[in-house]
């Protein structure tokens, strides 16, 4: 099973006039073959800046800092800017943006779409029959309809239109497809057969591996191997789901497992308790651990030394002082 | 009327007409919808969106004028009541907090305006006591929070001071419209915790609109499912969660994620 993201030490974040917020900072992360992960946090914890900077896509003003990621052998930052739109984005890492229902251009028919998305990535581009047989097959291979293809934006559902930009993102078969929140906009039925479709897509080898960014674990937990966890710009937990889920190690992990509601019979006469306090501000970190203002086992050493990213047991990664031994 | 219902409304019905002057089609919102809310009861509205849940809000709210039917609060139909004296009464909390706050001024502004809703003339000393005990009450430090602008603050802390400002005015009935959408899942138990305890010990009713059924499950006494419009299933929580007669409310069960549960695809294997 080959290594298709090697993201190593990934620093970067946003130029605020003179201040710097550095929403991701020194985030490593490994995706094999036919894997799912889940990049699990809050709203501002750097998930979706940690995306991006995966994928060398740091337009200003998010600027990357530094470390190294290579996806599918390609040496990202190694590209120049106009290589890597030509070269890599789409062939060999593509994204469903997070306001993907939005990002078709509603004047064009979506056949059309497809073909500008040709024209750019090949210099040389294949017929417009080639081009529409290969929609055509792709499309039906995610179950939409060959006549969506005809179809404008408009005419499409919700759904659909996430369908759509699903299939446009891995028309080129790219070896990793980074999903940012996929399923938030949707109604829980067809956020059910937008998860099954990922998952196909990475059964049947059309992507090589998937990295699903969402803040539902639940939702997660439903097609993901593997789990990150990230706070406030950091990678806190990295385990097989299960683990993560049913053993959280770190407080946070906890304490988000801990919010999630059940639907069990005991569950409504618990009263869960949620995380008390707020994530930090980015501009002024607290110092040592960044959770350890709200963490119920803080200890001196948490408010004045950052912890290491430690693999605790096989697979299972923690930053945590509680499992510094 | 049961003696003990706060809000009632009765095949309430709103269309709304697109089109120039209102010439082109009929979109019908809200469709012959009845139910009432007791005192102290939490009575959830959950459905797909598009459904009608915030039309119904918006309807009892007096933000929307029915199409026909009616609604009533304590016996009375509300177009009777006047507004000031109807919305001391009936409150409302939106799902997007940073929509309801004025950007530009502090929050401690937006908060003193509630005031304006009552009849006699109250002392900034007194607003200043009432906003830190409403504060306090919810889990906020009003040092943190007070003097700052809603961009200065996190969605938690602007979607909790969205309940305080509620709050302030003393309501017997809480609207809450998606209150919690727009905030992290460690931040929302909290929020779902202060409208229980609301409900349980100072006898607030509440109408809770969610798309989310676990919060629907966590929070409510009683839980009306709408599908287009329509109430399609109303009943205890139990009974609609471990069993359900439509089956659209089957469906929408069936397909809500769950943590200790996978879905069983057709490909399985992972």
């Amino acid at each position: 099973m080959g290594l298709i993201l090697k993201a190593e030490n990934i620093k970067g974040g946003y130029e605020l006039g003179s201040a710097f917020l550095k929403a991701v900072d020194g985030c490593s992360l490994y995706v094999n073959e036919g894997e799912i992960m889940g990049l699990a946090g809050e709203s501002g914890c750097g998930k979706s800046t940690f995306a991006k900077l995966v994928m060398g896509y740091a337009k200003p003003p998010l600027k990357f800092t530094d470390g190294r990621s290579i996806i599918d052998g390609v040496d990202v930052y190694g590209l120049p800017w106009k290589d890597r739109r030509a070269r890599l984005w789409g062939r060999v890492v593509a994204m469903i943006p997070q306001a993907s229902m939005n990002a078709l251009n509603p004047t064009k028919k979506i056949k059309d779409l497809i073909l500008d998305v040709f024209k750019e990535k090949y210099p040389h581009s294949p017929s417009k029959e080639e081009v529409m047989k290969k929609a055509t097959n792709r499309f039906e291979e995610i179950g939409l309809d060959s006549r969506v293809l005809n179809m404008y934006p408009i005419e499409l559902s919700g759904g659909m239109r996430q369908r759509v930009v699903i299939a446009i993102s891995t028309l080129l078969n790219p070896s990793l497809l980074i999903a940012d929140e996929p399923t938030s906009a949707l109604d829980v039925s067809t956020q059910k057969l937008l998860l099954e479709l990922l998952y196909t897509l990475v059964r049947r080898s059309i992507v090589k591996a998937l990295l699903f960014i969402s803040h539902d674990i639940a939702t997660l937990r439903q097609i993901c191997n593997k789990m990150c966890i990230m706070y406030a710009g950091k990678v806190v937990e990295i385990g097989c789901t299960e683990d993560v889920i049913r053993k959280p190690l770190h407080p946070y992990t906890q304490g988000l497992i801990n919010s999630v509601i059940s639907l069990d019979p005991s569950a409504r006469n618990t009263v869960l308790t949620g995380i008390p306090g707020s994530p930090p501000n980015l501009l002024n970190p607290p110092p040592g651990c960044r959770f350890h203002p709200r963490c119920p086992h803080a200890t001196p050493i948490c408010r004045e030394r950052e912890p290491p990213l430690l693999e605790v047991k096989k697979g299972t990664y923690v930053a945590c002082w509680l499992y510094v031994s | 009327m049961p003696s003990q219902s706060l809000i009632e409304t009765k095949n309430l019905t709103k269309i709304f007409r697109t089109g120039f002057l209102g010439r082109g089609e009929e979109v019908v919102a809200v469709k012959d919808v009845s139910f009432t809310i007791g005192k102290g009861e939490i009575v959830s509205l959950i459905g797909e969106s598009g459904s009608g849940k915030t039309t119904t809000a918006r309807l009892i709210l007096k933000l929307l004028k029915p199409t026909s039917g009616h609604i009533y609060y304590a016996g009375n139909d509300i177009w009777d009541i006047p507004d000031k004296e109807y919305w001391r009464n009936v409150q409302a909390v939106f799902q997007d907090p940073y929509a309801s706050f004025n950007a530009f001024y502090k929050v401690d502004r937006t908060l003193k305006n509630v005031f304006k809703l009552f009849p006699n003339k109250i002392s900034n000393e007194e607003k200043d006591k009432r906003i830190r005990e409403v504060l306090e009450d919810i889990g906020l430090n009003p040092k943190e929070v007070l003097g700052k602008r809603p961009f200065e603050l996190s969605g938690g802390q602007m979607q909790r001071l969205l309940l305080a400002r509620c709050l302030l005015v003393d309501p017997q009935v809480i609207i809450a419209d998606e209150p919690t959408s727009m905030i992290d899942a460690s931040m929302r138990v909290i929020v779902l915790n202060t409208l229980r305890r609301l409900s349980r010990k100072e006898g607030k009713s509440i109408i809770f609109i969610t798309h989310d059924i676990s919060q629907a499950f966590y929070i409510s006494d009683r839980i009306l499912v709408m599908y287009r419009g329509k109430i399609v299933e109303s009943g205890s929580v139990d009974q609609i969660l471990f069993n359900p007669r439509h089956p659209y409310t089957k469906r929408l069960i069936s397909d809500v994620p769950k943590l200790h549960e996978k879905f069983a695809f057709t490909e399985t294997e992972n």
